[in-house]
């Protein structure tokens, strides 16, 4: 059973030179206690989806989905208030700029009371006392000190641990973490993944991580979606995505990583995503992909079983019958 | 091979804070920091945010100068009155593609911008004709060098930087993040292009980055530096195979590499980066390192061994 599930979502933007669609008929599914990782480059709609999930879109946007339950729960259905209760206690965000996500007018300690006072029962000292074990958890010396610190006296490190220690307070059934670690240091940025994924073993929740990373995917996701211009292109396990690349895409992507390089020459993949103007009609990666022809171009692609990674693609790679032939 | 640019002992200070009654405090941004780069050759200087990476680069391209220490640009020594002549054989380029281009500019007058103020004599028919060439080099079309830097895409303007650094032909040429703020698939278009420039015009560079996967790829000699000091110089692959100091290991050991049946067991520094207005005595890595003793709290250890140095007490075998 899901603990996410998300059938044909899709976004679109009404933007001053016409609706721009952000999000196309992207399925996600998260069990409890499963890593998935959403890769994609910028513009991908990565962000977006899980921000759609959340419901922290502006009213530009207009979000249209099949289904969109959490725990069974038709996200869609409930009212704002039901939703609220639901956001920030089962269900919880980090985002990438830990700076600037925290309000600095107010000492961390006051905004991660804030969200037990909305959504426990504890009393004013039982608040305080979590917020210290929270801090503990997530490796802030001296918590009875940093809570009374205002986020523009710490480092960006430890702002991102505040981040992860306010969106965990409430013991959330499901984390997302949108590029948690794109804006802090190599050596810091190993030490937040491995509180990440030690949270995550220790409560059994499930774990989205957005991140443009292949290595940090590599070595803490479970299972991989793979996002280009919106949509959803493959979704496999993580050893078997870097194994065997089903969609064109995928495979190019890995082949441009400067240490899967053979030769000095990197592989390239010309041209760049496509923009809100230039969609072009079939397959929208045809006019970068090598192995596009007549068909890709035209029509829009199917997705596939999946043993060959839900790749939308109308020739995945590594097929059955091409190993036969 | 005779060195393009060659350092020695460089620093830069800064003073801040201070007010009326209470004194200026005194950042080290780099100190001690020496190296050379040859024709055709890539250094790389790799290290975290605060590591003194950024104050190098402004440093070699002569936008301050240096509080302590010399360099030689081409065997002739750098001083600030001589720095209008030279400035034009060094050339930056910056690690975002969306701030560092004038937006009200046309692709074509900034790359002539350089030529009309350094080359005064050049005809404006040269100029176009150069900037049209260099496109040509950088892989932009003709049809752009009307064009305004917003309609092309993040790749394309790096292109954009590269080819206006090079409009003056410099001979070293300083790379700050260049691919750091790209798509995947747009780094590798870039780290290809700079690598044919190289081969072709014989240039060297200097980049800085602080992704080890790139720098992997692209340079011959690497310089890890940690608080504004210099911690471990060498060739590449000495460097990745055989890491000398103990933070290269931890960086390297950080990087996460793109095999998920590659997942090894992490060196965990503990703790920050210290502030570089309190930087601990002895060695500044002692703070954050498993193996210290008391000498390295006591004791500043100087780079030592060649051709590999290291500044570290008790390197790694």
């Amino acid at each position: 059973m899901s603990l996410l599930k998300i059938r044909n979502l899709s976004v679109t933007f009404t933007t001053s030179s016409g609706p721009f669609r952000a999000v196309d008929k992207v399925d996600v599914d998260v069990r409890p206690g499963e890593i998935l990782a959403i890769v994609g480059e910028s513009g991908s709609g990565k962000s977006v989806s899980m921000l759609a999930t959340m419901g922290l879109l502006p009213w530009t946007a207009t979000v249209t989905a099949d289904e969109m339950s959490f725990d069974g729960r038709d996200l869609r259905a409930m009212s704002g208030k039901a939703r609220r209760r639901l956001i920030g206690n089962d269900l919880a965000m980090i985002f990438q700029e830990p700076m600037s996500s925290l309000n600095p007018c107010f000492t961390v300690g006051f905004q991660i009371r804030e969200a037990l006072r909305k959504h426990t029962s504890l009393d004013a000292k039982a608040r305080h006392a979590r917020c210290i074990e929270l801090f503990e958890m997530v490796g802030i010396p001296a918590p009875e000190r940093r809570l009374k610190a205002f986020p523009h006296q710490l480092s960006g490190g430890m702002n991102q641990r505040v981040m992860i220690a306010m969106a965990i307070a409430c013991r959330p059934r499901l984390l997302i973490a949108d590029e948690p670690t794109t804006a802090l240091d190599v050596t810091i940025q190993a030490q937040i993944l491995d509180l990440l994924t030690g949270l995550q073993a220790e409560t059994g929740m499930g774990l989205i991580l957005i991140t443009h990373d292949m290595g940090v995917v590599a070595e803490t996701a479970e299972r991989v979606a793979v996002q280009y211009a919106g949509q959803k292109v493959e979704d496999q396990p993580v050893d078997a995505l870097f194994d065997t690349p089903h969609h064109p895409y995928t495979a190019a992507l890995l082949a441009a990583l400067p240490e899967r390089a053979t030769e000095r020459h990197l592989p390239t993949i010309p041209g760049v995503v496509p923009g809100q103007h230039d969609r072009p009609a079939g397959c929208l990666f045809s006019p970068r992909c090598k192995f596009a022809d007549d068909t890709c171009r035209t029509i829009e692609p199917p997705v596939q079983p999946p043993e060959l990674g839900l790749a939308l693609c109308h020739y995945p790679l590594h097929a059955p019958q091409e190993a036969k032939a | 091979m005779s060195a393009i640019i060659e350092a020695r002992g460089l620093g830069r200070d800064y003073e801040v804070g201070g007010g009326m009654f209470s004194k200026p405090g005194v950042v080290r941004a780099v100190a001690e920091t020496s190296f050379s780069v040859s024709a055709g050759k890539t250094l790389a200087v790799v290290g975290e945010s605060g590591c003194g990476k950024s104050t190098l680069a402004r440093l070699v391209t002569m936008i301050e100068e240096p509080t302590s220490g010399t360099f030689l640009l081409d065997g002739e020594t750098v001083t600030p009155d001589r720095w209008a002549d030279l400035r034009t054989h060094v050339q930056i380029v910056f690690q975002d593609p969306y701030g560092s281009l004038n937006l009200r500019q046309r692709v074509g007058q900034i790359l002539e911008e350089p030529l009309k103020i350094n080359r005064r004599g050049m005809s404006a028919a040269e100029r176009r004709a150069k900037a049209r060439e260099m496109m040509r080099l950088v892989g932009l079309r003709e049809e752009h060098y009307d064009r305004y830097p917003h309609m092309f895409s993040g790749g394309q303007r790096q292109r954009i930087a590269v080819a206006r650094a090079l409009m003056l032909e410099p001979k070293l040429l300083v790379l700050d993040e260049p691919v750091s703020a790209l798509d995947l698939s747009i780094q590798s278009q870039i780290l290809n292009l700079l690598n044919d420039l190289q081969t072709r015009l014989n240039l060297a560079y200097l980049f800085i980055s602080h992704d080890l996967s790139v720098v992997r790829h692209v340079a011959d000699e690497i310089l890890v530096m940690y608080l504004g000091r210099p911690v471990e110089f060498g060739p590449k692959d000495e460097i990745f195979d055989a890491p000398r100091h103990p933070y290269t290991k931890a960086l390297i050991s950080a990087t996460p590499s793109a095999d998920p049946r590659n997942r090894r067991e992490r060196i965990k520094l503990v703790g920050e980066l210290p502030s570089p207005l309190a930087v601990p005595p002895g060695c500044p890595f002692s703070p954050r390192c498993w193996k210290a003793q008391d000498k390295c709290r006591r004791d500043r250890p100087i780079m030592e061994g060649t051709p590999h140095p290291a500044a570290c007490f008790y390197p790694e075998a």
